[in-house]
Formats: structure tokens, C-alpha cells, sequence
């Protein structure tokens, strides 16, 4: 994707350039493997997060991102390897990892049925936020992500973007130190995705929040990660900065640079049965 | 407690907000009272049963609070789907506290469902008598209402619960179904709340001894007309079916606590 550079690194930190971690990881993974039944999904795989940092994984469908981010935010057992988030192992002190970081799914997990503010109290009381904190926070975030004037309506009546919005903030709410975003821009028009990221990079630089996200869109880590992990099949095939990609491929985009490392074959997305469930669901008008 | 109060108001706040479907969820219970109540009514009188209307008005609240409660367990197969089961997955507090909140909630619901259907009852023309036989003149025991509601709170949290297990194991739409018509409508129908227990043949009996929500209704049943079905004192029958309950809801918490917690998304 031919895009500006001038346009997209506009953000003081993002020229920085840094290979390994520097000196203080907030995330070691190390030698990470996932195993379902014959399938492999995760292989291998080592690398750090550095706190402060954005970090972007990157890869085709079925890379094992999502896995990768599932392991890493208690959600599954590795079959092997070691992980330290903070300190802390997910699987055994899942309670404590837990308060640390903050996750935007790939697929919305807001309660359509409560308002903007409940979901956010519902959150902040979950997450063991003092009441008065709590309520001053999310008036910041809920007005920093231009949803203060909807925040008593319910979530159902809310476009893609603005629930994307309110998933974000609802992350940032309890200040953790790291917020995983998986794939957060899937589906929203570039006006959303700029503003969306805009946010981001501000409350990385202004709370010093670690962010490691996963996208499909190149110029989007370009523009926002200091590093960039490039994931296939399971195993990382490449990491370092946007330059030091385009550098190690000899190319000049590093959408060029991520289809040197992939390959250009395509790779078929698993199924599910959401869609199925969400026509059931309202022919029941659950929902 | 703050995961356990706020998982409970959610549903709390669900429920007073779907209007629509509070009075929905009370047209088959009622079509069931007003049915097979009037239709019947004149067998069950001959047959020497006394008033239908009065034998089967615990038995449709009881019936409204199964389905109910029952539901809003399942009720987190559509949070599985929809994505917000997650969000309480990755929360800093035990499952259990997010799971009790639920089913608490959930059976919070139920009781009021089963307020709801009481008060249509009594428009129905039915009455908390004690012991009233057939012809004599009636005597109100208005008391028996309130009291009733342990029964009404007991079947509400067994079936949250068991609710809760099923909602914490069944991942799609195939297993919801399944489970109504294997599970849920045999436990309505065996539990006594349409026609009385006794005299049964073994295999009834025995199923019917099975479903715990035959000791709801049997609870229910006694403390509002006097009628039990087993031949005990009414301390003992009390008991029996309080007891009963009690376990059943330990286990059924216990149950979808562990369910849950294994959760793997």
C-alpha cells in the first residue's frame, strides 16, 4: 500500500528504532506452543513486549495470533512454553494478570442490553475500581472517545465504530499497564479507524499504557507500532521495526515486505456459527 | 461482592426492561390455568378431585418459575455468542462470584415471574384455603402466600442453577433445543404440577420421584391448599421437600461453579 510516510509517522516515538527489547519487558514469552488435538496452531515461539511499547502482530488468517493472544490473557492453557506478564504466569496467577491488562476482542463483547455507562460501571466494579475513581474515569474516557452524550443509551443502538469506541475505553478503565486489541479496526470506515488509533497512541504516550495489538491492515502497524512481529503458519518468520522489515526484504511498503515473508497463497478462515445464532436469536427477539 | 451484586442486577435490569416479555413469558402458564383448568375442571371434580383450578394453580406458578429460572441460564449460551460471557471471563474475580451473580439474578427473575403468575391465579378465581374439603365452607389462609415464596425461591434458584450448568456446557443452538425437549418439559410434565402423584404405577412414581421439581410443587401445593402428596406430618412433608431442594441447589451451584470455571474460550 503506497501511503504517505509523512502522513502516517506522525507521532514523536514511532521513528524509534529498536530491534530487541530494550531494558524492561513487561511480557517474555518464550518457546510458546499450542497444540489442539492433531493441529498446531502456535509454534515455538519467543519474543518480548516492552513496557510503553506497541507492539503488532501481524500475519494471515490462521496465523495464530488470536491464539497467541488468548494464551497470553488467560484464556487458554499453553501446551508448553513459558510466559511472564508482568511478572506474573496467566495460567497459574490468572487472577493477578488479570487486573493487569485490559482486552479488546476480535468480536464485540459489550452487553448490547445495558447503556454505554453500564457497561463501563459493570466493568469498573469487576475490575475492583474505587467508586469515586470510577466514576471520574469513565466521564474522561467516556468524553475522550466522544460518547459522553450517548452514555445513557443502550449499547444496541450503536453504530460498529461507536462500539468499537466504547470496547477501547471500556479497556483503558481500569488503567492497566497492557491492552491487548485484537484486530480492533475490522470492519470500520478509515474516518473511525484514524480517530480510533489517534486515541490510542495518545493514551500510550499519556498513561504509558503497553499496547500489543493484531491487524490485518499494514498501513495501521506502519503507522502506530514500534515493533512489528510478522506470524505464518503458527511461528514468527520475522520482527523488528517497520524499517528494519523493509530493510531485511528489500522492499519499500511493508505490505510488500509482509507478503515477501508469508507468500501470497490464500488462507481459508475458520467457520463459526455466530451469524447463525444471531438470525435464531432474533427470530426469538432475545436480542 | 461487588462482581456478585452487579452479575445480579444485570439480569435484575434486563428483565424490567424487556416489559414485553415479562408478559409474553406469562401466556403459557396462563393459557395452561385458564385451559386445562376450565377444561378439565368438571373430570376433576367427578373423579372426586375437588377443584381443578385450585389442585393446578401451584403447579402453573411453580411451571412459570421452572421455565423461567431454567432459561436464564441458558440465557449465557447468547452471551457465549454475543461476546460479553468474555468480558466476565477475563475479570479479575472468581468465576464463582460471577457465576453465583448470575444465577442469583436469574432466580431473582424467576420469583418475581412466579409473583406475577400468583396474582393471575388469584384474578382466576383461585384461593389459599387449608384443608378446605369439597362443599365445606371456605376459609382463607392469606398467610400461606407469603410463606409460600421459600417454595417459590427454592425451585427459582435449583433451576438458575441447573440452568447455569447446562449454559456453561452447551456451546450452540442444537443442545439448546435438545435439552427443552428432553429435559425441560419432562421435568414439567412428570412434576406433579397437572395431575396429582399418587397412586401412580411404579415406573411413574419412581420418574416422577426423580424430578426435582416435584418437591417444589409438593411444597408449593401444601403450604397454599393443604395438599401433600406424601403421607407424613405437615412438619415432616415440609421438611422432606425443603430439604430436598436445598441439597439439590448446593449441588446444582457446585455443579455450574466447576462447569464454569473451566471455561476455555
Amino acid at each position: 500500500m503506497a501511503v504517505g510516510g509523512g502522513f502516517w509517522h506522525t507521532g514523536a516515538t514511532v521513528s524509534k528504532t529498536k530491534t530487541e527489547s530494550g531494558g524492561n519487558p513487561l511480557i517474555r514469552v518464550e518457546n510458546l506452543t499450542k497444540t489442539f488435538d492433531q493441529f498446531t496452531a502456535v509454534k515455538d515461539i519467543t519474543f518480548q513486549v516492552d513496557s510503553g511499547e506497541i507492539f503488532a502482530f501481524l500475519g494471515p488468517n490462521g496465523a495464530g495470533k488470536t491464539t497467541t493472544i488468548k494464551m497470553l490473557t488467560t484464556l487458554l492453557r499453553p501446551t508448553s512454553g513459558r510466559i511472564d506478564l508482568d511478572g506474573f504466569d496467566p495460567w497459574v496467577k490468572q487472577r493477578e494478570a488479570r487486573q493487569r491488562f485490559g482486552i479488546v476482542f476480535q468480536d464485540p463483547s459489550l452487553d448490547g442490553e445495558q447503556t454505554a455507562y453500564e457497561n463501563m460501571e459493570l466493568h469498573g466494579i469487576l475490575y475492583h475500581i474505587p467508586h469515586k475513581v470510577r466514576h471520574e474515569r469513565i466521564e474522561e474516557l467516556l468524553k475522550l472517545f466522544e460518547l459522553w452524550e450517548r452514555r445513557k443509551d443502550l449499547v444496541k443502538t450503536f453504530s460498529g465504530g461507536m462500539k468499537r469506541r466504547l470496547e477501547i475505553a471500556r479497556g483503558f478503565l481500569h488503567t492497566p499497564k497492557i491492552l491487548f486489541l485484537d484486530e480492533p479496526t475490522l470492519g470500520l470506515d478509515p474516518q473511525s479507524r484514524n480517530q480510533l488509533w489517534n486515541h490510542v497512541k495518545a493514551l500510550n504516550a499519556s498513561e504509558k499504557t503497553t499496547v500489543f495489538l493484531t491487524t490485518h491492515y499494514m498501513d495501521e502497524a506502519d503507522r502506530v507500532a514500534h515493533r512489528i512481529a510478522i506470524m505464518d503458519h503458527g511461528a514468527i518468520v520475522a520482527i523488528g521495526t517497520s524499517a528494519e522489515l523493509k530493510a531485511k526484504t528489500n522492499t519499500d511498503s511493508l505490505e510488500a515486505a509482509f507478503l515477501a515473508l508469508t507468500g501470497e497463497s490464500l488462507r481459508d478462515e475458520a467457520a463459526n456459527s455466530a451469524d447463525q445464532m444471531r438470525r435464531f436469536a432474533q427470530m426469538w427477539q432475545r436480542r | 461482592m461487588g462482581a456478585i451484586y452487579i452479575m445480579w442486577l444485570r439480569e435484575v435490569k434486563r428483565y424490567f426492561r424487556s416489559r414485553a416479555q415479562i408478559i409474553v413469558s406469562l401466556g403459557q402458564p396462563t393459557l395452561y390455568l385458564l385451559a386445562l383448568g376450565f377444561g378439565f375442571g368438571p373430570v376433576f371434580a367427578k373423579a372426586g378431585g375437588g377443584n381443578y383450578i385450585q389442585f393446578m394453580a401451584p403447579g402453573v406458578i411453580g411451571m412459570t418459575v421452572l421455565f423461567s429460572s431454567i432459561f436464564s441460564g441458558m440465557a449465557m449460551l447468547w452471551d457465549r455468542q454475543f461476546g460479553f460471557l468474555k468480558e466476565t471471563l477475563v475479570a479479575p474475580v472468581p468465576r464463582f462470584n460471577i457465576i453465583l451473580g448470575r444465577t442469583l439474578g436469574g432466580a431473582t427473575v424467576a420469583m418475581l415471574q412466579g409473583l406475577l403468575m400468583l396474582a393471575v391465579c388469584l384474578i382466576a378465581g383461585f384461593r389459599p384455603v387449608y384443608g378446605h374439603a369439597p362443599g365445606a365452607p371456605a376459609t382463607y389462609h392469606w398467610l400461606a402466600l407469603p410463606v409460600s415464596l421459600i417454595f417459590v425461591a427454592m425451585i427459582a434458584i435449583v433451576f438458575a442453577a441447573m440452568g447455569a450448568s447446562i449454559g456453561s456446557s452447551i456451546k450452540d443452538m442444537q443442545g439448546f433445543q435438545m435439552l427443552m425437549n428432553f429435559l425441560v418439559l419432562p421435568i414439567f410434565f412428570l412434576s406433579g404440577a397437572l395431575y396429582p402423584l399418587k397412586n401412580l404405577g411404579p415406573v411413574m412414581t419412581w420418574l416422577t420421584r426423580f424430578d426435582p421439581l416435584t418437591y417444589g410443587i409438593d411444597g408449593l401445593r401444601g403450604l397454599l391448599i393443604g395438599n401433600w402428596q406424601f403421607p407424613l406430618t405437615l412438619q415432616a412433608s415440609f421438611l422432606l421437600d425443603f430439604g430436598l431442594l436445598v441439597v439439590l441447589a448446593m449441588v446444582f451451584l457446585s455443579t455450574s461453579a466447576w462447569l464454569f470455571s473451566r471455561i476455555e474460550v
